[in-house]
């Protein structure tokens, strides 16, 4: 998926100006992926691919909702709520039914192709004509510069672009600081040792089923909200949309965790945060320097999995000892 | 007080594999009452706290604890009466959380999980307070990951977060059969401590005969999925480790006579 900057430049303005500030732009909005994927993933070890369909309902219900002509933040929130009750859909079927985590996202997933296409009606709308997030960041920034361009550092940027990044940066943070602060209340507590010993929990009069229905409902509402941001700033809501996030999110993830190389939560959120950006930079890099975009997700697959089995190699390697049979 | 009405549990019925783990238990605990259980490897004592915690729902019976009756409910929802420490330390906490994280989830049980703030400057006083008294100089660390405590060190916590709130039954599942000899020491003589100063309820499986004969007012025998001794008062007071052992070795003769006597009938029928 191709963001606007990505896809027109415009005269007098550097081209390689414009695809950072784009990727930079991206970079925030799927790190709402990232911490959707965090909570899943990290906090309670569930594998939960929903995202890959949550994500796209999110710009389903974003994009249907802006034709209509319905005001752009309410757009946004039933996104939220759309992907939400996907999330505690999957959590419902791991936990009260008792299906293997994996499949029960699956089925979510599958399921949710149809829904989309329902909500759509057709396999892709463009919402170009329609007042969105984005025309309200424009205008606010065309408001506050006076001014259709600005000049950062002897680069021309168009407001458009410059309000976009701030926006999304700025929404970013907050959403990052609302995360911090969650999961160190007793409800957050409760989810975060929930993922770490589900019978303990128990033990302390905690349904720890809801809680993981709770926890994976947050999950994907974050994760369909990034999916009605993109919306919004590309300007167009596509089935397909959605394929591949989960491994976006994780490699954002495990970037993140690289970076920041420890377990305290306030670290591990910027990390997600600054693991998505920093990713979505390589991509654009990559693409400029002449990668096939046909090949993006499976050099994004191989690097997930180059991330993921690279630790136990190197302890491996270092321990020089026997294998011991709970390695 | 805690009432177990003709409890019945058996694992895996229909096959070959068929258990019948509790064999219609009648027992009643009187409040503050500290009951140890002892009996051979399968015996049924485990499953018996187990299914009074509600880690699964009895075939027949009933349970009943401070006046609830407890058969149907799940487990999450009878921890508002009952505190737990496991055999395995690491069952207890949450090793990725710090020990006040993990304190102060204990001092929540049973309560509803909102969006206040656990860990107040009135509650993390009182963690010092307590912790301090473990007198394992844990109290300077409560920001630690629990992970990086030794096992004797997680099971006292674990004790200190089963009665932070006063639990109306306390159930030891052998809490102490993982640590080292030492470690395990102390982690009795602080049971004992908490149990007589709260006056705990307790119910306390151990495979130790030292622990049997030296702790608690009651002692209770299982074989087989049924209670085969129960000795209380006075009685109690005067049993010494070598009673214990003679009655298992007469358990484990009947035992041998039992499937000489049955190897004989299947020689001669089948």
């Amino acid at each position: 998926m191709l963001g606007r900057a990505d896809l027109k430049y415009r005269g007098g303005m550097g081209p390689g100006m414009s695809l950072l500030l784009g990727a930079l732009t991206v970079g925030f909005i799927f790190s709402l992926v990232a911490l959707g994927v965090f909570i899943s993933f990290r906090i309670f070890a569930f594998p939960d691919i929903t995202a890959d369909g949550s994500s796209t309902l999110g710009a389903a219900l974003a994009a249907m909702l802006l034709v209509h002509n319905v005001n752009p933040v309410l757009a946004t929130s039933a996104a939220f709520v759309g992907g939400f009750l996907a999330g505690t859909l999957t959590g419902t079927l791991a936990t009260k039914f008792k299906i293997n985590g994996l499949l029960a996202g699956i089925l979510v997933m599958t399921g949710l192709y149809s829904v989309n296409l329902h909500i759509m009606g057709r396999s892709n709308i463009s919402v170009l004509g329609s007042s969105t997030l984005s025309t309200y960041a424009e205008r606010v920034g065309t408001a506050l510069t006076r001014n259709n361009t600005l000049n950062v550092m002897g680069w021309e940027i168009t407001a458009l672009e410059a309000s976009l990044l701030m926006a999304s940066f700025l929404f970013i943070v907050l959403a990052g600081c609302v995360m911090y602060v969650f999961f160190q209340t007793n409800l957050g507590t409760a989810m975060r040792a929930t993922g770490d010993n589900n019978e303990m929990v128990r033990a302390l009069g905690v349904n720890d089923e809801n809680m993981i229905i709770l926890g994976l409902g947050l999950s994907n509402g974050l994760i369909a909200l990034a999916g009605a941001f993109i919306t919004q700033y590309q300007g167009f809501a596509d089935v397909q949309m959605g394929i591949g996030m989960v491994v976006w999110g994780l490699a954002s993830v495990i970037i993140g965790e690289a970076l920041v190389g420890t377990k305290q939560l306030g670290l591990t959120i910027t990390g997600a945060v600054m693991g998505s950006v920093l990713f979505r930079l390589l991509v654009a890099i990559a693409l400029r320097l002449g990668l096939n975009p046909n090949d993006l997700k499976l050099v994004t697959a191989l690097f997930v999995f180059a991330a993921l089995v690279t630790p136990g190699l190197l302890k491996r390697f270092k321990t020089l000892k026997p294998r011991s049979s709970h390695a | 007080m805690l009432e177990i009405r003709a409890v019945s549990k058996t694992f895996n019925p229909g096959t070959p594999n068929e258990l019948r783990a509790l064999q219609a238990i009648d027992l009643t605990v009187n409040n503050g009452s500290f009951v140890v259980i002892i009996g051979t490897n399968g015996s049924g004592k485990s499953t018996l706290l187990n299914a009074v915690a509600g880690s699964f729902f009895i075939d027949s019976g009933a349970i009943s604890l401070a006046g609830a009756d407890l058969t149907r409910w799940p487990e999450h929802r009878r921890a508002k009466l009952i505190g737990r420490v496991f055999q395995n330390p690491f069952s207890g906490t949450a090793a990725n959380m710090s020990i006040a994280e993990n304190l102060a989830l204990a001092a929540y049980r049973g309560k509803p999980r909102r969006l206040g703030w656990p860990l107040g400057h009135a509650l993390l006083s009182q963690f010092r307070d307590r912790v301090s008294q473990l007198n394992m100089g844990l109290e300077d660390r409560l920001k630690n990951p629990i992970g990086s405590l030794s096992g004797g060190q997680r099971q006292a916590l674990t004790l200190l977060m089963a009665t932070w709130l006063r639990p109306d039954l306390l159930l030891l599942d052998e809490h102490t059969a993982a640590l080292d000899p030492k470690s395990a020491d102390q982690v009795i003589a602080l049971t004992d401590t908490i149990v007589r100063r709260d006056k705990l309820t307790t119910l306390m499986v151990t495979h130790s005969m030292q622990q049997a004969a030296n702790l608690g007012d009651r002692l209770i025998m299982m074989h087989r999925g049924r209670i085969i001794q129960d000795f209380q008062g006075a009685e109690k007071k005067r049993i010494r480790v070598d009673d214990l052992l003679a009655r298992f070795e007469e358990v484990r003769r009947a035992e041998l006579l039992d499937e000489s006597a049955a190897e004989m009938l299947r020689r001669v029928y089948v």
